[in-house]
C-alpha cells in the first residue's frame, strides 16, 4: 500500500520534471541551441545539441530531485511545517535572537578583526535591514504588494541632496523632512491604488517605481539627469565635521583624538543602526495600536475590515505613507554616506531585493527580515569571488531556502493582543494562498 | 400581530435601487426592521440578500432609494460612517482573520470603541459561546466552521450593535450548530432587546425564529408576514422548504 502510493508519487515527480524539461527545452532551444557566428559577409547560425541536452538534462535531474525532497519532507510531516523544533525551544530561541543581534550589532564596530571594509558592508546590511523593515510595513502588515518602494529611496536621496544644495540644509535637519516628502510621495501612491489589490496594485507600483526614475534621469536642470548630484555634506557630529585635518572644530579635534577615516565610517554605522532600530520600534508599536491592528486586519480580509467599521483608505494610506517614510529616511542616509547619487542606484531590482528579503524574511515578522537582510546581502558579499556564478548561486540559494521554508525564515506571527502571558501560535495550518 | 413595526423603526429601506454596473441587483425594494425584532429575508441563491444587507452598509451604495436607520437618513454615507452609528455586520462567508488570534479578532470587532468596556464585552460573548473562551489563543484559521461562525458573530457584537444584520450564519454547518446559533440569537433578543435582521437559506429554522419575514425573489420583495404566516403559505413551502425541511 505504502510502495504503491509511493510509486504513484514517483510517477508524478518524472511527469513534472518531464514538463520542466520540456520548459527548459522551449526556453533552451533558441537561447543556448543557436549560436550566432560571423562567416563570410553576415552571420551563421551554429547549432549546439550538446549544450541544449546537458541544460535540459541539468533541469530534468533537478527537477526531480527537488520533488524527492518535498516528497520526502510531506511523508515525514503531514503539514508544511515552518517551525522545526518544538514551538517552546522556538518562541525561546526567538526571545533571545532579537537581544542577542542587537548587542552584536551595538558593539560590531569594536570587535577585534572589524575594520574598514566589515563596518562599510555592515553598513549596507542595515540599510537593507531598515528598507526590509520599512516595505515590511506595506506588504507584511497591511498586506499591499509593493514593487515600487525604491521610489521612496530615491525620493528620500534626492530629497536630502536637494535641500542641501538649494537651501544649505545639514543632514540632521534634513532628515526628518525628506522622511515627510517621501511619507506625502507615499500618499500621492496611494490615491490612484486604494481600489487595487494584488497583482494589479503590483504592477501600478512597479510602474510608479519606474515613473520616479525616468522623471529623475530626465529632469537634467534638476537631478543633474544621468550624471547624477555630487558634494552631497556628510553628517556632521552634533555640528563637529569629520575631517582628516583635525583641528579646533571638527570630531577628532574636539575630543583630541588621531583623526582617522574610520571615525566617519563608524559614525555612519551608528547612524543607520539608530535609524533601524527606530524603524522597528515604531512598527513594533504600531502593531499594538488601533493603526497597525487594522493594517493586518486589511491583510487578512478587506470585506471584514470594512464590515467592522475600519476606514480602508484611511489604512491604506497610513500603510504607504508610513513605509515611505522610512524608504525617505533610508534614502537620505544613502545619500549623505555616499556623497553622490544618481538614478543608477533607484533602479526596480533593488525593489525587487528589499521585497525579496520581505518575503524570505516571513512577511511580518521583523526578526526573519533582518536575518534575511544579513543572508541576502552578506551572501551576496560572500560568494563575490565566484563572479559570474554569484547570481546563479544567489538564485539556488533563494529556492532552496523557498522549498525549505515555504512561508519564510520566521513564519510565526505574534498575536498583538494577549491575555495574561503572551503567547507564540505558530503560522502553520491555515492554508496557503488566502489574500 | 401585524406585518409592520409600530413607532419609529430601527431600520427602513425605503424603495431601494442597487445596480453592479449593469447588473441590477435589487429593485424597488422596501423593508423595515422595528426595534428589538427580529426580521428576516430569504430568498434563492442570486436574490440580492447580501446586496441589500451590504447596501444598508453603504457598500455598495444605493443607486435610488432612502435606507434610514434610527430616524436618520444615512443613504450615501461612507461604510466607515455608517458602522459607527450602532449597527454590526457579520458579513456573508464568516469572513474572520485567519492568522490572528481568537482574541485580536474580537478585539477587531471592538476597534469602534475606547476600550474601557472590552474585558466586559470579552466576557459577554464568552458566556454566549463558551467554545471561544477555551480558544482565545487559538489562531482564527484553524477554528472548526461552527466555531469561525461563532467567532463572526461575536465579533460583530463586540461593537455593542443595536442592529445586528446576519448574513447567512448557518452556512455549511450541521444542523445541532445551526440549532446553537439560533439559540444564541434568540437569546441575545429576548435577554438585551438586539434588534436582528437576519439572511437565511434555511427558511424553516429563519422564519420560526423570526417574528417577521421577507421573501426576495429576483431583487425584489414578493412577500412578507409574520414567520408563521409565512411558514404556511404555499408559495414559500413549495419554493424554500421543500426538500430542505418540509
Ligand atoms: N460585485 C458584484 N458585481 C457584479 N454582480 C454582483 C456582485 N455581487 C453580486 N452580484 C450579483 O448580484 C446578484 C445578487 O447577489 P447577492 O450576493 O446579493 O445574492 P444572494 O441573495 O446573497 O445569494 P446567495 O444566497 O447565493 O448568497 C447576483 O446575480 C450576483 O451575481
Ligand atoms: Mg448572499
Amino acid at each position: 500500500m505504502v510502495s504503491r502510493v509511493a510509486e504513484r508519487g514517483m510517477a508524478a515527480i518524472v511527469r513534472d520534471a518531464g514538463i520542466a524539461a520540456l520548459v527548459a527545452l522551449g526556453v533552451g532551444a533558441p537561447l543556448l541551441g543557436l549560436k550566432t557566428e560571423p562567416a563570410g559577409g553576415g552571420l551563421t547560425l551554429v547549432p549546439r545539441p550538446g549544450l541544449l541536452l546537458a541544460a535540459v538534462a541539468a533541469v530534468f535531474v533537478g527537477r526531480i530531485l527537488v520533488g524527492l525532497l518535498m516528497a520526502r519532507r510531506a511523508l515525514v510531516s503531514p503539514a508544511p511545517r515552518a517551525v522545526l523544533v518544538p514551538p517552546g525551544v522556538g518562541a525561546r530561541l526567538g526571545r533571545i535572537a532579537g537581544p542577542a543581534m542587537l548587542a552584536f550589532a551595538l558593539v560590531l564596530p569594536f570587535l577585534p578583526g572589524a575594520g574598514r571594509y566589515e563596518v562599510d558592508l555592515a553598513t549596507l546590511v542595515l540599510t537593507y535591514v531598515m528598507l526590509g523593515w520599512g516595505l515590511n510595513i506595506v506588504v507584511g502588515l497591511a498586506g499591499l504588494l509593493d514593487l515600487g518602494y525604491v521610489a521612496f529611496y530615491a525620493v528620500g536621496a534626492y530629497g536630502y541632496a536637494l535641500l542641501a544644495r538649494h537651501l544649505d540644509i545639514g543632514f540632521w535637519t534634513a532628515l526628518p523632512l525628506t522622511g515627510l516628502f517621501a511619507a506625502g510621495w507615499g500618499i500621492i501612491l496611494g490615491f490612484p491604488v486604494l481600489r487595487l489589490r494584488g497583482d494589479y496594485l503590483a504592477i501600478v507600483t512597479l510602474a510608479f517605481g519606474e515613473i520616479i526614475r525616468i522623471v529623475l534621469l530626465n529632469w537634467v536642470s534638476l537631478t543633474g539627469g544621468p550624471n547624477g548630484m555630487s558634494g552631497i555634506p556628510r553628517p556632521t557630529f552634533f555640528g563637529l565635521p569629520f575631517s582628516m585635518a583635525g583641528g579646533e572644530g571638527t570630531f577628532a579635534g574636539f575630543f583630541g583624538i588621531q583623526p582617522s577615516p574610520l571615525h566617519r565610517i563608524i559614525f555612519l554605522y551608528y547612524v543607520i543602526l539608530a535609524l533601524a532600530l527606530l524603524t522597528n520600534f515604531v512598527t513594533v508599536r504600531l502593531r499594538r495600536h488601533p493603526v497597525g491592528r487594522a493594517w493586518e486586519a486589511l491583510r487578512e480580509d478587506e470585506v471584514a475590515s470594512r464590515a467592522l467599521g475600519l476606514s480602508v483608505v484611511a489604512v491604506k494610506l497610513t500603510a504607504f505613507a508610513t513605509g515611505a517614510l522610512f524608504g525617505g529616511f533610508a534614502g537620505a542616509f544613502f545619500a549623505t554616506r555616499q556623497g553622490f547619487i544618481s538614478p543608477e542606484s533607484f533602479t526596480f531590482i533593488e525593489s525587487a531585493l528589499v521585497l525579496a528579503i520581505v518575503v524570505l524574511g516571513g512577511m511580518g515578522s521583523q526578526i526573519g527580515v533582518a536575518t534575511a537582510a544579513v543572508v541576502m546581502i552578506g551572501g551576496f558579499e560572500l560568494f563575490r569571488d565566484l563572479e559570474q556564478f554569484r547570481m546563479l548561486v544567489f538564485g539556488i540559494a533563494m529556492v532552496a531556502i523557498m522549498v525549505w521554508r515555504p512561508r519564510g525564515l520566521v513564519a510565526s506571527r505574534e498575536p498583538s493582543v494577549a491575555l495574561g502571558e503572551r503567547r507564540r501560535v505558530d503560522a502553520e495550518h491555515v492554508a496557503e494562498g488566502r489574500g | 400581530m401585524s406585518a409592520a413595526p409600530a413607532g419609529v423603526p430601527m431600520l427602513a429601506v425605503e424603495d431601494v435601487t442597487t445596480a453592479y454596473g449593469a447588473i441590477v441587483a435589487l429593485r424597488g425594494v422596501s423593508l423595515a426592521v422595528g426595534r428589538g425584532e427580529i426580521v428576516t429575508l430569504i430568498g434563492a441563491n442570486g436574490a440580492g440578500k447580501s446586496t441589500l444587507m451590504m447596501t444598508i452598509c453603504g457598500d455598495p451604495a444605493p443607486r435610488s432609494g432612502r435606507i434610514v436607520y434610527d430616524g436618520q437618513d444615512i443613504t450615501g454615507w461612507p461604510t466607515h460612517h455608517i458602522m459607527r452609528q450602532g449597527l454590526a455586520h457579520a458579513p456573508e462567508g464568516r469572513r474572520i482573520f485567519p492568522r490572528m488570534t481568537v482574541l485580536e479578532n474580537l478585539r477587531m470587532g471592538a476597534e469602534l470603541m475606547d476600550g474601557t468596556h472590552f474585558d466586559e464585552d470579552l466576557e459577554r460573548v464568552c458566556t454566549l459561546f463558551p467554545r471561544l473562551k477555551e480558544r482565545l489563543s487559538q489562531r482564527g484559521g484553524t477554528l472548526s466552521g461552527g466555531e469561525q461562525q461563532m467567532l463572526a458573530i461575536a465579533r460583530a457584537l463586540m461593537s455593542r450593535p443595536r442592529l445586528l444584520l446576519l448574513d447567512e450564519p448557518s452556512l455549511g454547518l450541521a444542523p445541532m450548530v445551526v440549532r446553537q446559533i439560533f439559540a444564541a440569537i434568540r437569546d441575545l433578543n429576548r435577554q438585551t432587546g438586539l434588534t436582528v435582521l437576519l439572511v437565511e437559506q434555511n427558511a424553516y429554522h429563519a422564519l420560526r425564529l423570526a417574528h417577521r419575514g421577507y421573501v426576495l425573489v429576483n431583487g425584489r420583495i414578493t412577500m412578507s408576514g409574520t414567520g408563521s404566516e409565512l411558514l404556511a403559505r404555499a408559495e414559500v413551502r413549495a419554493a424554500y422548504l421543500e426538500g430542505g425541511r418540509a
